[in-house]
């Protein structure tokens, strides 16, 4: 797998998660994602973004555009230094929210991009990856 | 790995039309030669090319280390072989045994040789035995290679031939589902029936499952998924075509079926969507 | 402070969503909308969100709770022009709108209220 380009967002104010959401959309073209790839990957930032802002008191977005044998990616990692997620089993649950929201952040983003890993402790801040792949 | 030993080579250069004599004659008690769908003369060639450039190889290479630079004109013929033994429809067994049924012909070639010397006849057998399985097994992968790049295409022209959406009256379109239906065409069909819902205004669409003999989960959810999409972008989906077989696995599997439209047959609903768009059919007198 | 313009067009207000919203935004809409309904006494409400390359679970439940706050105060919503690939990801992402009245323009969704409205 290469990289082929790569490089870091901050994701800090509710107008960051417009931002990131376009940055996500001209990669996703780039990379050669398909029309309803390049939304889901998009929403999916979109939620991940808001998640970083409102619940990880700001973070940034990493992003990487991957090549492997016949196919090219786009990677996104979203990180905050946020109180960190206690239970991941209820915050992997449909409909369980902490804070005001649908509780379809991160389950949600899970069911629309190909690979996903979340990794978190209480204080230790969240780190969530998603990718699509072409 | 042992390496063949000049004395071996020298004695295979030698022997050459010897051997190719008896790898063909070996083939032919196979009756790999006397398949149809290659012909002889064409089969003594590439006996002959291959034994050639097999003795270039072991000359100039390392018989031990046949993905050496010097084994490149023996891999680019074996890539060849392969590619045009999987496009004839043969299966790999018979691919591989083109280089396997050299195998008796240079052990009876290395028995003369080491016949005095059973040290040296038992280092250059298992070298022999080496090389050709290294051989075989680069065959089998090119291939298996081959054939996986004609399945990959035929899978891309099944999925370009299999989403026709078509208009049946003003506002109403279907699209005829035919065969088994995995997660990928699925998602290209729904895509393109969505799109075309756009492009055309229709308020109706018909998914017509006639010709879909099974419906596993993952399908079945993916209708369902279909029908909410099309909900939401203010059309609606009939589903026709369910047949008992279809609808018994539904209700198995514990599908909600609730909201979703579904008849019979496409006669049945192309009926109702013509009474919904407010017209009637009468017979002319 | 920026905002989305909602138009009157008789009894129906008309909002045509052409920016990529931030959430502060989707909420002064959701705000200026119900004012404006009880304001005019407006029957229909007509949501274009034919613009929209992108609905995550924020914007949805703003469409669902404009829906259900204007059905409380006595008009109907449409939601009119919704993307196939935005209306395949909202699916997947698990947000099927329910309750939610949607057509596939803005022609088709007046109809729509107008038939609503008269039938009441």
């Amino acid at each position: 797998m290469n990289v082929l380009r790569s490089g870091t967002q901050a994701v800090r104010i509710e107008q960051d998660v417009v931002l990131a959401r376009q940055t996500a959309r001209k990669l996703a073209v780039e990379a050669g994602l398909r029309l309803v790839d390049q939304t889901k990957l998009v929403t999916a930032a979109s939620e991940l973004a808001r998640n970083t802002v409102v619940y990880g008191r700001g973070g940034d977005m990493d992003w990487e555009i991957l090549e492997e044998e016949r196919r090219k990616g786009l990677r996104l990692t979203f990180r905050d230094q946020g109180p960190g997620i206690a239970d991941m089993k209820l915050a992997m649950t449909d409909g369980w929210t902490s804070g005001g929201g649908l509780g379809l952040g991160l389950t949600g983003a899970k069911r629309l991009v190909d690979d996903f890993s979340v990794e978190s402790a209480p204080g230790q801040g969240t780190r969530v990856m998603i990718c699509k792949w072409t | 790995m042992t390496a063949l030993s000049q004395q071996t080579i020298d004695a295979t250069r030698k022997n050459e039309s010897q051997l190719l004599a008896s790898w063909q004659a070996n083939l032919d008690a196979s009756g790999a030669s006397r398949d149809s769908r290659i012909n002889h003369a064409e089969f003594e060639t590439q006996t002959r090319d291959f034994l050639r450039l097999l003795l270039a190889g072991t000359n100039n290479g390392d018989s031990a280390n046949i993905a050496a630079s010097e084994w490149s004109d023996v891999r680019a013929f074996l890539d060849g072989l392969s590619r045009s033994r999987a496009l004839q429809g043969f299966d790999s067994h018979t691919t591989a045994n083109f280089i396997f049924s050299l195998k008796r012909p240079l052990f009876e070639l290395v028995h003369t040789q080491y016949a005095s010397n059973p040290t040296e006849l038992g280092s250059q057998l298992w070298a022999v035995t080496e090389l050709l399985d290294a051989l075989g097994m680069y065959t089998v992968r090119a291939f298996q290679k081959s054939r996986e790049e004609v399945i990959a295409r035929q899978q891309e022209e099944l999925l370009e031939l299999s989403t026709p959406v078509v208009k049946l009256w003003d506002g109403v379109l279907a699209l005829p589902m035919i065969g088994t239906l995995d997660s990928q065409r699925t998602q290209v069909v729904m895509e393109s029936l969505l799109q075309r819902i756009v492009e055309t205004g229709a308020e109706i669409a018909i998914i017509d499952i006639t010709g879909v003999p099974t419906v596993d989960t993952l399908v079945a959810q993916h209708l369902l998924k279909t029908v909410t999409a099309i909900r939401l972008m203010g059309a609606d989906a009939i589903i026709s075509g369910v047949r008992p077989q279809i609808a018994q696995t539904i209700v198995h599997l514990g599908l909600d079926l609730q909201g979703i439209v579904t008849k019979a047959n496409l006669a049945d609903a192309l009926a109702l969507a013509l009474k919904r768009a407010g017209l009637t059919v009468t017979k002319a007198t | 402070m920026e905002r989305i313009p909602i138009l009157r067009m008789g009894d129906f207000l008309l909002v045509t969503i052409q920016v990529d919203m931030h959430d502060e935004l989707a909420m002064t809409l959701q705000d200026d909308l119900s004012d404006r309904i009880s304001k005019t006494s407006a029957r229909g409400v007509l949501i274009d969100i034919s613009a929209l390359d992108m609905v995550d679970s924020f914007i949805g439940r703003m469409i669902g709770t404009i829906s259900g706050l204007s059905r409380i105060m006595d008009a109907q919503t449409v939601v009119v022009g919704m993307q196939p690939a935005v209306a395949i990801t909202l699916v997947e992402l698990g947000l099927t709108l329910p309750g939610v009245i949607t057509a596939l323009n803005v022609e088709r969704g007046m109809s729509l209220l107008r038939e609503r409205v008269q039938s009441e």
